[in-house]
């Protein structure tokens, strides 16, 4: 190895201004946005949202989410991610200080299946000020258990602890939800992954 | 295999890190699950020229509202690498810093220190086709934070990089050299291994530095490399 990588540090609480300007209202562009998938983009058009707790059950006010997810096919998008592009863009970016509930939340479609893998989900990055390394967890969806109970990633996953990587599918006046909570310690932590 | 290196943990802090006491309630108390999934973690998002507008990479002149920003100038240059040495182009690096007092334009910052009416502090560049960036500024200042008694943090830039895939993301800090508060900076104290940390220090450069107007910083990313036989492209 010729180079040594370099240290991941903290996002700290003051990112907003530079990653998620348009979100938090401050006078600068965006490169992504809480839209994955634009209105014009093919697939079963849901919303994804949920909290993040920290390891005494408190709301985290100041976390930054990403996700990176394949269209509708299963593929993953190859073309430059616009904020302009009414259609599938594949990554979203949010942060949890502007909701009232301070949630996150992601205008998308529902993935198809990847090449590798047996069953749609959405790769995750959970950023915040108090972690000096991001953590990447999976969405799955929970109206998928046949195909989660083929998935090897999943699978491999203790069965105890599953359940905190399956998004709830939830019917509201404004399309389908799909809801799932970030734990970042505690009897219910996510399982975060060494990708 | 999967299709990048693994990540060197040695080369990044504990997930739960005491000297840094937030990490207490939120960093993960267990170790992350290691999978291979090759295809996903291979690939990442990618950006168009266009997505860095004309004045995003100047932060002396992205914010301006009715003169110059206030602190000395610097340009900081520096190459988007992997651990092999191979240079990664069309790479986006988004900045965001305090200003020259140490003031965050951020509404959450507090810090009893005047914001600069002609300076925002974030901007962003993209890598060229040898890995290379550069962007303008000036040098923030240090500021106090809550963490212990006296706790100030040293002169630091804030970097993030969507690396060549989604499992190269990178969101680090680009500290000074010389800084007396580095040596008492949990945030940096907590990547233990001292070869590492000095790769968060970027290097002062009298080439880089411009005739009668900034001061030069050279500092390198480098993000995981690939597995297996190198490919082109
Ligand atoms: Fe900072």
């Amino acid at each position: 190895m010729a180079y040594g990588e370099t240290p991941s540090q903290t996002v700290g609480p003051y990112f907003a201004y530079g990653l998620t300007a348009g979100q938090y209202g401050y006078d600068f562009s965006d490169i992504v946005n809480p839209t994955v998938a634009g209105p014009d983009a093919d697939g079963e058009h849901i919303r994804i949202t949920g909290t993040v707790f920290d390891g005494e059950g408190n709301r985290v006010n100041d976390a930054m989410i990403e996700i990176w997810q394949a269209d509708a096919n299963g593929v993953y998008s190859e073309n430059p991610v616009d904020v302009a592009d009414s259609g599938f863009r594949g990554l979203g970016r949010c942060g949890t200080g502007t909701d009232a509930d301070n949630r996150f939340w992601f205008e998308t479609i529902k993935p198809g299946v990847v090449e590798d893998a047996k069953t749609p989900f959405v790769n995750v990055i959970v950023f915040m000020r108090g972690m000096l390394v991001h953590a990447f967890t999976r969405f799955y969806f929970d109206d998928e258990a046949a195909l989660n109970a083929k998935d090897d990633v999943l699978q491999s996953v203790p069965a105890d602890r599953r359940d905190t990587l399956i998004a709830k599918r939830i019917q509201t006046p404004t399309g389908i939800e799909y809801r799932i909570d970030i734990h970042m310690q505690g009897n219910a932590e996510t399982v975060f992954f060494d990708v | 295999m999967s299709v990048f290196k693994p990540r060197d943990w040695g080369s990044h802090a504990p997930l739960i890190a005491p000297g840094y006491k937030s990490t207490l309630l939120r960093g993960p108390s267990r170790a992350p699950l290691a999978i291979k999934s090759g295809l996903t973690e291979g690939t990442g998002p990618r950006f168009a020229p266009a997505s860095v507008r004309e004045l995003d990479f100047d932060l002396t002149k992205n914010g301006i509202t009715n003169g110059e920003p206030l602190g000395e100038r610097i340009v900081v240059h520096g190459r988007v690498l992997d651990t092999d040495g191979r240079p990664q182009p069309d790479i986006v690096v988004e900045v965001w810093q305090a200003n020259a007092a140490g003031r965050y334009v951020h509404k959450v910052d507090q810090h009893d220190a005047p914001l600069d009416p002609n300076f925002r502090g974030s901007g962003r560049c993209m890598t060229d086709a040898n890995g290379n960036y550069m962007f303008y500024t000036i040098k923030p200042g240090a500021y106090p934070w809550g963490n212990h008694f006296n706790a100030w943090r040293p002169n630091h830039i804030h970097l993030s990089v969507f690396g060549p895939g989604f499992a190269t993301r990178l969101v680090t800090q680009m500290y000074f050299p010389g800084d007396p508060l580095l040596d008492l900076d949990p945030i940096f104290l907590e990547t233990k291994d001292a070869a590492a940390r000095e790769r968060l220090i970027a290097k002062f450069s009298i080439k880089k530095t411009e005739e009668g107007f900034a001061l030069g910083y050279q500092f390198d990313i480098v993000l995981r490399g690939r597995n297996g036989t190198p490919m082109e492209n």
